[in-house]
């Protein structure tokens, strides 16, 4: 039988642009370590582990085996998922999955980056096809600029759309010992700050970071045991369509749309925006604040700034998004989809101390990367049915 | 855990070079005929796990390239990074899960596309051991020599693995380098790396493998008998080799007792029919088989030299020409599993061995075997 499956602790790095104090295993060991403090666990209890990073940005093939020394793998069932920016999102969803099929009763989820030691954009660009769209993709940074122009094009929103989340998101960051960036921005210091690539400029888009993050999941049969308040998985999914970037809808995010739709479906959510009490959003940039949460089913296509300029989404709003600062405040890529599982767990756990917010229900926390892909996952207070 | 199956298998021709072929072409041809093996649409697939790594590739998120091909538009999908039996692993938790009914795992590889020395370099400590020159090669022959050291056993009784795994595949026509030769050539060949001469290690290869795993009540749908899954287990050893002792593999010995002990196995030695081992190197079918507990501590060799591992023997092992006959990487491990499905279907034309009802497959991950994935199919459910 499929057993539910429950976060039981988390742990992050205090997340920098730059760790050349620790290698890219003694900076797993921190995340680790904390992970079993919290949950107060030792590796003897962990029966498996899930890591993930993306290759190319330290240069370290074989990752699973290489981070045993400090993923505490020795001797331990180790497998290493990866899809890109997703990674940390789509790790969290194999722990569910290595949970839930009961090979495994407690199970280590560690997504990780040293992006100090990558040439990001260079690694990045050789994802797509190396005969028809690497030589006109400049990396990360164009592609979303092509989603926010359609974006703006089709429904009228401005740059100052964008650097409103921007605001919100660095403001949340004061509240977050974790994050990198940790000083408030003002809308004018975002639109005034250099363009990288029209509409986005440098205060819009997220930092490169060195960080690491761990989660661990226990099946129903011992996460009661481990804490009195697990943060039960509702939901897994995602959508990784991809042909050639030419293919993608440029100002719709089709994979968030199906794979909210496929999530809220099956747990019965039928007003995502009256029912999910916070969410994490993996948003790289603040376009994409609007963008993806019209995609995501909490407001209609072409409302998602007036919603933002309401205030909703901010702490002590209707619907806060990214307490935590979000990924405009600090992105370890590997770990950035799994440090959105963590925070959205500690708000579930009620752990999210200066940056809890209060009776959270349901949580959803989200991946993105690769060509316009999505991972999903719903978080609850409440054993699923 | 609950009972899953394989119910569909599809195979690339490994072959040395496929200039006419994409990573793309590679995946769908292999999905393509493992949902053709099965009876099955696209459709039918509940969700994807591809399986690739991004220094083979050349690629950052390898998985990009083979996604679509592998059926995964609009699907649930991930990917693993390592050997294909790991895929697997993962595509059978999904199965497991309650989440999904059917799981399509692909791993696909072009060793010609790729550089096996500076690759398998970067596996090494960037600071300790990386300029040190180690690679794959120059690793596992020093684990050879290893394991030679404390056998006793000696190049000749290694030699003999390539001997029985080359012919093997000439009656395989999916395999690449199927070829009649003696202890001797191997003995002649170029020296690699100490001991390793170039007829010990296996070659370059181009290969996709698909199959795909269903849950209890979707096995019963596929066109062919179900395989099923009795028992899968995976583990990992030290990551720096000074840390191990590399004449043993202690994780693969922990990953097969599990898979063993949730197969209902007690005596493997008797009860395993057929094998498909993970052969990188000829020492390597030797050391693993011991290390599974599928013949006593150093006496492989002398099972081998007696015929018992043969297509005929009382344990054949390789029946297929293993990786000695064709390693694409990372695909080789489900390449291994795919074979025993087809001993156990009773499909392997002239390399089926005479009784296949509980058939072992192994994968292999890392440096001179680290961390090992084993599986055990089985005719009955």
């Amino acid at each position: 039988m499929a057993k539910r499956v429950a976060i039981v602790g988390t742990g992050q790095t205090f997340h920098k642009s730059h760790r050349p104090d620790v290698n890219g295993q003694e900076l797993i060991h921190e995340a680790v370590t904390r992970a079993l403090t919290d949950a107060q666990l030792s590796i003897n209890d962990i029966d498996a582990i899930v890591i993930g990073n993306m290759d190319h940005f330290e240069g370290i093939n074989y990752v699973d085996c290489w981070s045993v020394d400090g993923s505490g793998g020795t001797m331990k069932p180790i497998i290493k998922i990866t899809t890109g920016g997703t990674t940390g999102c789509t790790i969290a969803i194999g722990g569910y999955h290595l949970v839930a099929s009961g090979a495994f009763d407690k199970v280590l989820v560690i997504g990780w980056e040293k992006n100090s030691e990558s040439d990001t954009s260079g690694a990045i660009t050789t994802a797509f096809d190396p005969v028809w769209d690497r030589l006109v993709f400049a990396g990360a940074i164009s592609g979303l600029a092509a989603e926010a122009q359609a974006y703006m094009a089709r429904y009228g929103a401005s740059d100052r759309d964008g650097a409103r989340v921007s605001v919100r998101d660095r403001k949340h960051a004061m509240n977050n010992p974790h994050a990198q960036l940790r000083k408030e921005v003002s809308l004018e210091e975002v639109l005034a700050s250099p363009m990288l690539a029209d509409p986005i400029h440098l205060l819009d888009v997220c930092p490169r970071t060195d960080g690491a993050c761990a989660v661990i999941m226990a099946s129903e049969d011992s996460a009661e045991k481990i804490t009195k308040k697990p943060d039960w998985i509702w939901g897994t999914g995602n959508r990784h369509s991809y042909a050639y970037l030419g293919d993608a809808d440029y100002g719709r995010l089709t994979s968030m749309e199906r794979t909210a739709k496929e999530i809220f479906k099956k747990a019965g959510i039928k007003e995502p925006r009256k029912e999910i009490n916070v969410i994490e959003l993996y948003q790289p940039y603040s376009f994409a604040g609007i963008i993806w949460i019209e995609d995501m089913g909490i407001v209609p296509h072409g409302k998602g700034a007036e919603y933002i300029w309401s205030g909703a989404t901010d702490m002590g709003g209707e619907l806060p998004i990214n307490p935590s600062g979000g990924v405009i405040s600090c992105n370890p890529i590997g770990a950035t989809g799994l440090v959105r599982c963590a925070e959205a767990a500690m708000q579930v756990m009620g752990k999210a101390e200066g940056r809890q917010v209060p009776d959270v229900n349901f949580a959803v926390s989200t991946g993105f990367g690769g060509c316009w892909w999505t991972d999903m996952i719903l978080h609850g207070a409440k054993k699923p049915n | 855990m609950d009972k899953a199956a394989i119910i569909g298998i599809g195979m690339t021709k490994i072959e040395a070079r496929r200039d006419d072929w994409t990573f793309a072409d590679m995946a769908f041809e292999a999905t393509r005929k493992a949902l053709d093996d099965a009876g099955l649409t696209i459709n039918d697939i509940d969700n994807v796990i591809t399986t690739s790594n991004d220094f083979w590739d050349g690629r950052t998120i390898s998985c990009m390239a083979v996604g679509d091909a592998s059926g995964a538009s609009d699907k649930n999908v991930s990917c693993v990074e390592g050997d294909g039996t790991f895929g697997a692993f993962y595509g059978l938790a999904r199965t497991l899960s309650g989440s999904y009914g059917t799981t399509l795992v692909t791993g696909h590889s072009k060793g010609s596309q790729s550089v096996s020395s500076l690759i398998t370099n970067a596996a090494f400590d960037p600071i300790y051991e990386r300029t040190l020159g180690l690679d794959m090669i120059s690793a596992c022959a020093l684990q050879a020599n290893a394991y030679m050291h404390r056998t006793g056993v000696t190049a000749e009784q290694c030699a003999a693995v390539s001997v029985k795994n080359h012919g093997n595949a000439m009656k395989n026509p999916m395999q690449q380098l199927g070829m009649k030769i003696t202890e001797k050539d191997v003995l002649k060949s170029e020296m690699i790396s100490d001991p390793l001469r170039k007829l010990d290690c296996s070659p370059v290869s181009d290969g996709c493998c698909a199959i795909i795993i269903a849950n209890e009540s979707r096995a019963g749908k596929s066109k062919k008998k179900p395989v099923w899954i009795k028992g899968a287990s995976m583990c990992a050893d030290a990551y720096f080799l000074g840390d191990r002792d590399l004449s043993r593999a202690k994780s693969l010995t922990a990953a097969a007792k599990k898979a063993f002990s949730m197969a209902g196995i007690i005596n493997p030695e008797k009860e395993i029919d057929v094998a498909e081992v993970y052969d990188a190197f000829g020492y390597q079918e030797l050391m693993w088989l011991e290390a599974m507990g599928l013949c006593g501590d150093g006496e492989a060799a002398k099972l081998l030299g007696e015929g018992h591992l043969d297509i005929g023997g009382t344990m054949p092992v390789n029946p297929s020409g293993g990786l000695m006959a064709g390693h694409p990487v990372i695909a080789a491990g489900l390449y291994r599993i795919a074979e025993v499905v087809k001993q156990i279907r009773g499909e392997a034309g002239k390399y089926q061995v005479k009784k296949a009802d509980i058939g072992l497959a192994q994968g292999v991950n890392g440096l001179c075997g680290q961390s090992h994935c084993v599986w055990i199919l089985g005719k009955d459910r």
